[in-house]
């Protein structure tokens, strides 16, 4: 596999550390539990629930060996085709709705 | 036995023609017998050349077998080949190029190829068919692992695996091109001269060691010369480009994502061994924008009884032992074929000398060209005509032909049966990505159907079979996949060449064979056409299926010359198209790819790198044992003459409790993090709160996962108002390095924070010892204040040490002694180690090792891997009140989780042995005194162990379910596996000091 960094051009897969799904976000770490709930409630779905699409997916990838930066990259699980490869702090300041 | 000295002259050579070099001659050996070759033989051809036709055993009938093919499809000619730790089973003889002192043995006969005593298998072949492993030895149990399996590990089989380590060196190496172009033949050739002329960066990559490929086999004219004087010209025209590789001897094997293509490049087998610094192989990886398959096509076997008998062999393959290597399979032939290929096939055996007795054309009409070819040749042309049955002991030595119903039979006396059913495209490259063939009804063959993204398929490949549409094809994809790729190019000239008649038919097999014998499909599997009834009739039908059950298609070969034919029958049985039935899952490497290509240089030491340390050499001096930890090698201990592990490391204590020692710990990870939310990252980092603290202050840091449990604990010293240096344990150091990435560019964006890891930029000591602070004053520069009230416990400081040399001490402690570590560059860290020793003398200075440090945190009770092993919170080590409940950090929440806190966990607890005289083992269980060993009176277990001088005994930790409320009583320490039974007493984790005077003093 060949993913497109965006800092360093296109490199081997063998440069790169996979985490898995990009859409996963962490929760309020210091929100108040709701009524009848353990606080950890919102947390296990962030720790351990995970989609599996057999299509497009957004996941995060370090490139260890190159300019250490996480990437959020877009790849189809069933071809590999990768369709892009995009900074994940700049893409994780929009998702926060602040200034880059 | 006696061998003869001198091999016996080649009795099958012809006297002209060929591509091999009669001026020179290659000595080798076959089963012990001393036979010649020439320089462009392959051990095949040189076997050929020799008369020898008898080349191994099958699979599971060990019938006699002979050369099949003469290139990478041979399913028969498996040899071992060199010997001793070069020893390399199943190679295809056809694949080997002859070197001089070659030596290959048959396979799987016994005791020897001419008298094989387990062909008896024959007899017993109708309780081996289709699906006998699953039939036959299902019952009872008990007896496949003694009995059923020794059986038929002896009785099947290949090649053995030689027992020595390879002795030669492989490598991995990458390339990057424009354009791969996979196969010399014509097309490929083509293509590789089309894409090279638009300046593109070109790798043709061929199998062989002559490029051509079909060229070289078969009697063809381009431009009105030798094909084969073509290609040659073409090579150097290739060789001439700037931009254009040529890789012999290498096979793509594999396709892979994002034009990653697998090659293996066979560099010095074709000598007996590599030269100096040359490896035997190296496997490329080739990235490419785009790419040309020109790989050719494979010939398909007619399916008639007894077509397994050696010397009935492919027409192509007969073709190329004539043609190229010169070399005569027969004297007496018979061509079976089903088009026209067979008039060729005729024509080159005749002006080989060998006599074509009949030629039996599958059409029912007459074929023009086939009669002018016979009656020139003086040879009977039978049309309408199968081959029916072979006949013969060993080598054929007749051929039965006749109707496809079997009437007319006549038998025909001849020692070598040619037989031509048409070209199989080798598509298995088209196929890795998941793309599947597609059935072509008119050329009776399964073409690339979707193509993986960038590759085009040109020449026989793609099913064009005939000279002048492989040239044609390969100069327009060569030219396409150029200007792909972003060169311009402009058409090309076509060189002129024969338009050969592809006019045939295509002969399925049947399920029984109309002549009787056994009808083989999958020679190398001895799969016949019964098999794949029984597989039918039993409801194996899908082809998945029947590969399973039947093995069809599996091995080295994969099937190359039998899975169509094997799929045909079973559409034809299932009343479907071969097209409707599919194929198998065609998966890399397309041929047997050896492990230790792939693995390249990473064997042995350099497996994985080992890290030294800077002062590696000050302590490899000092007679220090190295231990591997993690990628590092650090000082175990230090034996002094005559000291075992033990006594060196209870020294190495002693010396550090009553004087001071040294010890190299730069192997912890130490990241450097700056900037103005610094302080505000670590508290979200670490499960304590780290911004509470001063400049110039050190703290214990406990880090935990998301999940709560406990990640990695070290100390976060603040050098500055922005400005920290934590460290990690060794073993987590790029870990923690990547979790802190990934914090600050993902999930707290915003914080503007710096971190980089220094781990290799610093070298580090530990002092310790009630003198450390002496010796530490004594490398200060002058001016320098270690004093305890410049520099308490807990405390960092700059230090300028060495007359300038920028150091940092900080005065933090593992062992419970008063303590320091003493930070400088990187490269003055072999000078601080010996500036340190010689500082040091008067005081009783030693260097202690891992093995001591150990028994020391044992002692004073600090976790390390034992207990920080990925399953324990943060209370289970006695630190839940470190956990600050009034910030967010990572695990805090999680940490909650009821099964997390819950008070019945194991927990932290020390222990020391009753018996003085007691050994005790990490990994023991604790048991109450009276109850059995069993999980259910699993109480724990010991997680780390040290001989405590002190004591006077074996102490250690270990986590136990209400450990922290037993201190005082007795339990076992249960050891299963090393066989110890020890009785323990339970108590608080320290034993040394617990108050910490002296870590303040």
């Amino acid at each position: 596999m060949r993913i497109p960094c965006p800092h360093c051009g296109e490199r081997g897969h063998e440069e790169f550390l996979y985490l898995g799904d990009a859409g996963v976000r962490r929760p309020d770490g210091m929100a108040e539990a709701k009524a009848g709930e353990p606080a950890s409630r919102p947390w296990m779905d962030y720790v351990y629930l995970r989609p599996n699409p057999a299509g497009v997916h957004r996941e995060l990838w370090q490139h260890v060996h190159g300019c250490r930066a996480w990437l959020v990259v877009t790849r189809d699980t069933r071809t590999h085709a990768i369709s892009g490869a995009e900074d994940a702090r700049t893409v994780a300041l929009a998702r926060d709705g602040a200034p880059a | 036995m006696t061998t003869p000295q001198r091999p016996l002259p080649a009795s099958h050579r012809l006297s002209a023609g060929g591509l091999i070099d009669r001026s020179a001659r290659v000595a080798f050996r076959f089963d012990g017998i001393a036979y010649e070759g020439h320089p462009g033989d392959t051990l095949a051809s040189a076997l050929v050349a020799n008369g020898v036709r008898l080349v191994g055993r099958s699979f599971k009938y060990h019938r006699p077998r002979g050369l099949l093919a003469a290139g990478p499809e041979e399913p028969n000619g498996l040899v071992e080949l060199r010997d001793g730790a070069r020893r390399e089973p199943n190679t295809r003889a056809t694949a080997v190029e002859l070197f001089d002192g070659l030596t290959a043995t048959s396979q799987n006969r016994w005791p020897s190829l001419r008298l094989d005593l387990l062909g008896i298998n024959q007899i017993a072949a109708p309780l081996l068919g289709a699906g006998f492993y699953y039939k036959t030895f299902m019952w009872p149990a008990a007896f496949w692992e003694k009995l059923y399996e020794p059986l038929i590990r002896r009785a099947a089989g290949l090649g053995r695996a030689p027992i020595g380590p390879d002795p030669d060196r492989y490598e991995t190496a990458t390339a990057h091109c424009d354009v791969l172009v996979v196969g010399s033949g014509p097309a490929g050739l083509m293509a590789a001269l089309t894409a090279g002329r638009t300046g593109a960066r070109v790798i043709l990559a061929e199998d062989d060691f002559v490029l051509g490929g079909r060229l070289l086999a078969d009697d063809l004219e381009i431009e009105g010369r030798p094909a084969r004087d073509w290609a040659g010209a073409m090579q150097a025209k290739l060789e001439a480009m700037p931009e254009v590789r040529i890789l012999r001897r290498t096979t793509v094997f594999g396709v892979f994502d994002h034009g990653s293509y697998g090659a293996v490049e066979r560099v010095a087998d074709h000598v007996g061994q590599p030269g100096p610094h040359q490896p035997r192989q190296r496997a490329w990886q080739i990235v490419a924008k785009r790419s040309v398959l020109c790989a050719g096509a494979l010939e398909r076997p007619i399916v008639f009884g007894d077509n397994d008998r050696p010397n009935v062999m492919l027409a192509g393959a007969a073709r190329s032992y004539v043609n190229r290597f010169a070399a005569r399979p027969g004297d007496r032939a018979v061509v079976a074929t089903t088009g026209e290929d067979g008039g060729r096939t005729a024509l080159a055996l005749q002006r080989a000398g060998i006599n074509v007795i009949a030629i039996a054309d599958a059409r029912a009409e007459v074929s023009r060209s086939l009669q002018v070819i016979a009656d020139h040749a003086g040879t009977r042309l039978l049309a309408g005509s199968v081959p029916l049955r072979a006949h013969g002991h060993g080598c054929v030595q007749a051929v039965d032909l006749g109707r496809p119903d079997g009437s007319g039979r006549q038998t025909f006396d001849c020692d070598l049966v040619v037989m031509s059913n048409g070209w199989v495209p080798t598509v298995h490259l088209t196929s890795h990505l998941g793309g599947k063939p597609a059935w072509d009804a008119m050329a009776g063959a399964f073409l690339p159907g979707t193509l993986p993204p960038g590759m085009a398929v040109a020449g026989a490949a793609a099913g064009r079979l005939s000279l002048d549409e492989c040239l044609t094809s390969g100069a327009f994809a060569g030219l396409e996949a150029a200007t792909a790729a972003g060169f311009d190019g402009t058409a090309v000239e076509v060189p002129r060449a024969t338009r050969e008649d592809q006019d045939r038919v295509a002969l399925v097999p049947t399920p029984k064979p109309v002549g009787g014998g056994k009808a083989f499909i999958d020679f190398q599997n001895d799969v016949t056409s019964a098999d794949i009834a029984i597989a039918h009739r039993e409801a194996f039908r899908s082809v998945e299926h029947l590969k399973r059950y039947t093995t069809l298609g599996m091995a080295t070969d994969q099937g190359k010359t039998s899975n169509l034919n094997g799929l045909a029958l079973m559409a034809a049985l299932s009343g479907k198209t071969p097209g409707e039935a599919g194929t198998t899952t065609f998966r890399p490497p397309y041929t047997p790819v050896a492990i230790g290509a792939l693995a390249g240089v990473h064997t042995g030491k350099a497996f994985k790198p080992t890290r030294l340390t800077p002062a590696h050499g000050w302590a490899r001096e000092q007679g220090a044992v190295f231990v591997e930890v993690g990628p590092w090698l650090r000082a175990g201990w230090f034996p002094k003459a005559g000291e075992d592990w033990l006594a060196a490391c209870n020294r190495e204590v002693a010396a550090v409790r009553a004087g001071v020692g040294i010890c190299d710990v730069s192997t912890l990870g130490k990241i450097d993090v700056q900037g103005p939310d610094a302080a505000l990252f670590l508290d979200r980092i670490y499960a304590n709160t780290v911004s509470t603290l001063p400049v110039g202050k050190v703290r214990y840091g406990l880090m935990l996962r998301e999940d709560g449990f406990v990640f990695d604990d070290g100390t976060v010293a603040r050098l500055g108002p922005e400005h920290f240096l934590v460290t990690t344990t060794t073993a987590n150091a790029a870990a923690v390095l990547g979790h802190m990435e990934h914090a600050l560019q993902w999930t707290w964006p915003t914080l503007d924070v710096t971190v980089v890891s220094a781990t290799e930029q610093w070298a580090q000591f530990a002092v310790a010892g009630p003198r450390s602070r002496q010796l530490v004053a004594r490398l200060a520069d002058p001016g320098q204040d270690v004093s305890n009230e410049a520099l308490p416990f807990m405390g960092a400081m700059p230090l300028s040490l060495l007359g300038g040399v920028p150091g940092r001490l900080f005065r933090i402690s593992f062992s419970g002694e008063l303590a320091y570590e003493l930070g400088v560059p990187s490269s003055w860290g072999d000078a601080l180690a010996r500036a340190l020793m010689g500082a040091g003398r008067d005081l009783g200075v030693v260097a202690y090792g891992l093995e001591a440090m150990n028994v020391m945190r044992v002692e004073k009770g600090h976790p390390a891997g034992g207990e920080l092993n990925g399953q324990t919170t943060a209370a289970d080590l006695g630190m839940g009140r470190l956990v600050s409940p009034k910030k967010d950090c990572v695990g805090r929440v999680m940490a909650t989780r009821p099964a997390l806190v819950d008070p019945q966990r194991p927990a932290l607890v020390g222990f020391r042995a009753v018996d003085a005289k007691d050994t005790v083992t990490a990994g023991a269980h604790f048991i109450d005194v009276d109850a059995p060993a069993t999980t259910a009176n699993d109480l724990g277990h010991v997680t780390s162990v040290a001989y405590s001088q002190g004591e006077g005994r074996w102490i250690g930790l270990g986590l136990m379910k209400d450990g922290p409320r037993r201190h005082g009583q007795r339990v076992r320490a249960w050891d299963g596996v090393r066989g110890r039974d020890v009785l323990v007493e339970l108590c608080p984790p320290c034993f040394v000091d617990p108050a910490g005077d002296r870590m303040r003093g």
